[in-house]
């Protein structure tokens, strides 16, 4: 009874001196992954478990924001934008050992594209009404034929992860760097090397370096930023300014700021017709100059510099330079002038009595912002922007609510005045950003679901946006974003705010991370990321 | 124990005195942003450092104080009213009044109230004033917190209506209303005025909580409560005791009246 006691401790003993000697990468999700099913993906964790285990035909370098190769060694698109060839590489196996072929493709973008099946992955492709044609042409060959042009077809199989037609495994089976091992709901996700992984390195060495990633459930970023503070984890891929500050005053080389992100801060007032507040504040709100005034009364610097502790910059339009490609560098800088601001005013009838702006019917500008409760940035941003209004005689009422009863407001009752929140950019394409400017769309916030564009620049951008949605090469599709941009920057239906850099924190003992402004900021280079040879050699 | 309460009730008065003289000076105005020293430590611009957007903190917290002081008393007279009215009167009375309040009682303490103030804010129109929106915090504290002291009141007045002086007194022909006046009263004001000085300080955190979900003092005014938001994450935790002078206003303020007031607890 003894001795087997005794060898149960050493065995344990000995898995547990194995476990720690794995070089497994620590960092945790928001929330469990809805979903394993790469077809299915909507939400971050999940995305975060497609990224890590799933491959890709094409995939988008983060760093250069160009397509590169990856199951597909070359590619071709043709000249009606409809067909794309793909060129597999030979001899690749999923996790499990099956063989990967052009039937894979097949099933995987049938799947995909199956109207069923409701893949947000798949809605990206349908540009018009019909089938998708897939055709095998050879073991390693295969052709898909879509029912209309896809403006940017190759950038979107960034997120189309293939699965295993044969594979009794199914999506479980990878063909990305890592595969799921083991999942415990609420706790953790461990994700272990893929023996059969086609990658190497330079030097001949298979990829990834990392024998694993474990992934620990955790919401509260309290409790991440204290975990990294102990070296528990070792990445946080978006941190706060401020938890971002507090780090870098005690361990300056575990966080980097990556730069200006895609993400953007923005204000809008509502225009909905009809909305339950009062007719003459729908007048200002409805009025160019208006929206202008207030524009230039804001000090976006000071908001960089206060708010974000200098790591934000400015906002000039939709589209953040941190895109290299879309941004419109001719944009002008959004100008904070509070005397420029009041000259607008002035010409919309609007006049200054003891400090109190007043309108042309004499009503006293006052009108609410709401944002979402809790979000301390966001609300030291309306503070500011209270204080800013107040110096041109508007007074600004801060209101923080749930996020239901926000939603509920800005998209169902329409009942708010003005609204402070944030858009975040996952993709770099403004095809995604299409349900914001079309007039039709859901997500149009000032003004959704019009049957109708309301105004000349509204029915513009829907002209645009479906013309770069269907144009073919980059450089029409560019000039007829632009010009959305620099509409956008006329009219200010939206007030840019800032674009918050990306802030990351990176534990000094890994290697090879890289940070960039386009998600997953920190482990897009996942294969090719190593724990530094002397955290090898202490065996931590 | 004489001077111990003494030296509380002048420290409170102390506080309350500061609170309210220095908020009346213009050099205390709470929402002037300095935007080039936010989240400073000490200086003599500003004696106990800014807040995160570059705001005064003494002036913050003087106005937090006299705000705090002067709101969550209310919100706990109103709340106590109210228990007073659907707790002691039923329990004095007893029979079906009785069983009726303490149903009535147990149906508002089940009710989740964070969910109630929710609906309620829900419905309040979005333009209103700071000055408003701590009113109607505190008001709507004080209408939904008389659960737990009415439910003590009755417990008490129910004690009270079964003891011997009062049977004797009932014996003796004495009214009602003189009954509940010279006999019951006295008797149930230790549990009033401790039942007060706790929902002081719960009312002020209730507060606090509140405005994590958009309910609570609107900006730029502060509160005690609002104030108290700078210590709501462990990080945010600076080592500037500064940062503690809500709390330590709070904990100062509430012990001293606890200790000034509270003598006729034990019964």
């Amino acid at each position: 009874m003894r001795r087997a006691l005794f060898r149960m401790c050493l065995l344990l003993l000995v898995l547990v001196s194995v476990g720690s000697c794995l070089d497994e990468l620590r960092f945790y999700l928001g929330s469990d992954p809805k979903t394993f099913n790469p077809a299915l993906v909507a939400d971050d964790a999940s995305e975060t478990i497609r990224y890590l285990t799933g491959g890709v035909l094409l995939r988008l370098n983060r760093q250069t924001q160009q397509v590169e190769p990856e199951l597909a060694a070359a590619w071709r698109v043709s000249k009606d934008g409809k067909t794309i060839t793909f060129q597999l590489r030979n001899g690749v196996r999923f996790s499990d050992g099956t063989a990967f072929s052009a039937q894979d493709v097949k099933y995987t973008m049938d799947a995909l594209m199956d109207p069923a099946l409701h893949s947000p992955t798949g809605d990206a492709f349908r540009s018009g009404p019909g089938k998708l044609t897939s055709v095998v042409l050879t073991a390693d060959r295969i052709s898909l034929t879509f029912p209309a042009p896809v403006a940017g077809l190759e950038k979107l199989f960034d997120q189309v992860a293939i699965v295993s037609a044969n594979s009794p495994k199914k999506e479980m089976a990878a063909l990305g760097p890592f595969y799921v091992a083991d999942y415990k709901p609420g706790a953790y996700i461990t994700l272990r090397r893929n023996p059969n992984y086609w990658k190497h390195d330079d030097a001949g060495h298979p990829l990834p370096y990392l024998d694993g990633v474990k992934l620990e459930i955790q919401a509260n970023h309290d409790i991440e930023m204290l975990k990294f503070s102990r070296n528990e984890i070792h990445l946080i891929n978006s941190m706060d300014a401020d938890y971002f500050d507090r780090i870098a005053q005690v361990a300056p080389g575990k966080v980097r700021d990556a730069g200006p992100s895609l993400d953007s801060e923005q204000m809008w007032f509502n225009q909905v017709p009809g909305a339950p507040i009062a007719a003459f504040k729908l007048e200002w709100f409805k009025s160019r100059n208006f929206r202008r005034a207030v524009s230039a009364a804001i000090n976006r610097s000071d908001l960089c510099k206060v708010v974000y502790g200098g790591h934000a910059v400015p906002a000039r339009g939709p589209v953040s330079p941190a895109n290299k490609f879309w941004f419109d560098s001719q944009l002008p800088q959004a100008r904070f002038d509070p005397s420029y601001a009041l000259q607008l005013l002035r010409e919309d009838g609007f006049r200054l009595t003891a400090g109190k702006l007043v309108d042309r019917g004499g009503h006293p500008v006052e009108f609410s912002i709401v944002t979402n409760a809790g979000n301390r940035t966001r609300e030291r941003t309306a503070t500011m922007i209270q204080a800013d209004l107040r110096a041109i005689g508007i007074m600004v009422n801060v209101v923080t609510l749930d996020f239901p009863s926000l939603i509920q407001r800005i998209s169902e009752n329409f009942n708010y005045e003005a609204a402070l929140l944030g858009m975040t950019n996952v993709e770099l394409d403004p095809n995604a950003q299409m349900n914001v400017w079309l007039s039709s769309s859901d997500e149009h916030q000032w003004n959704p679901r019009q049957k109708t564009p309301a105004t000349p620049w509204e029915a513009e951008i829907d002209r645009l946006m479906r013309a770069q949605a269907s144009a073919l090469d980059d450089k029409t599709r560019k000039k007829n974003f632009d010009r959305v941009q620099e509409i956008v920057a006329e009219q200010a239906p939206f007030l840019y705010l800032v674009n918050k850099n990306a802030l990351v924190g990176v534990s000094p003992i890994l290697q090879g991370v890289v940070p960039v402004a386009a998600r997953p900021q920190t482990y897009w280079n996942i294969e090719r990321i190593r724990f530094s040879a002397e955290r090898a050699s202490n065996g931590k | 124990m004489r001077a111990a309460r003494t030296v509380a009730l002048v420290v409170a008065s102390l506080i309350a005195m500061v609170s309210l003289a220095g908020s009346l000076l213009p050099r205390f105005e709470y929402s002037r942003q300095d935007r080039e020293h936010f989240s400073a430590g000490p200086s003599p611009d500003h004696w106990l450092g800014t807040d995160a957007v570059g705001r005064d903190r003494l002036a913050r917290l003087l106005h937090g104080t006299r705000v705090s002081l002067s709101l969550a008393p209310a919100a706990a007279a109103l709340s106590l009213l109210l228990a007073f009215v659907a707790g002691a009167a039923p329990g004095f009375a007893g029979g079906v009044s009785e069983r009726v309040a303490k149903t009535i009682i147990d149906l508002v303490l089940s009710i989740p109230w964070l969910f109630l103030l929710l609906i309620v804010r829900a419905m309040l129109p979005l333009n209103t004033s700071p000055a408003a929106s701590a009113t109607i915090t505190f008001l709507m504290l004080g209408l939904l917190g008389w659960g737990v002291p009415a439910r003590i009141l009755l417990a008490r007045a129910r004690r009270l209506r079964q003891s011997e002086f009062v049977l004797l007194a009932r014996a003796s022909g004495l009214p009602r209303w003189r009954l509940l006046l010279v006999h019951v009263m006295p008797n149930l004001l230790p549990v009033l005025v401790a039942q007060f000085w706790i929902a002081v300080p719960v009312f002020i955190l209730a507060e606090a909580n509140l405005s994590l979900l958009g309910l609570g003092v609107a900006e730029p005014l502060p509160s005690l409560g609002s104030l108290l938001r700078e210590l709501e994450t462990v990080l945010s935790i600076r080592g500037d005791v500064c940062s503690f002078g809500a709390l330590i206003v709070l904990v100062v303020m509430v012990s001293s009246l606890q200790i000034a007031f509270v003598k006729h607890e034990v019964s």
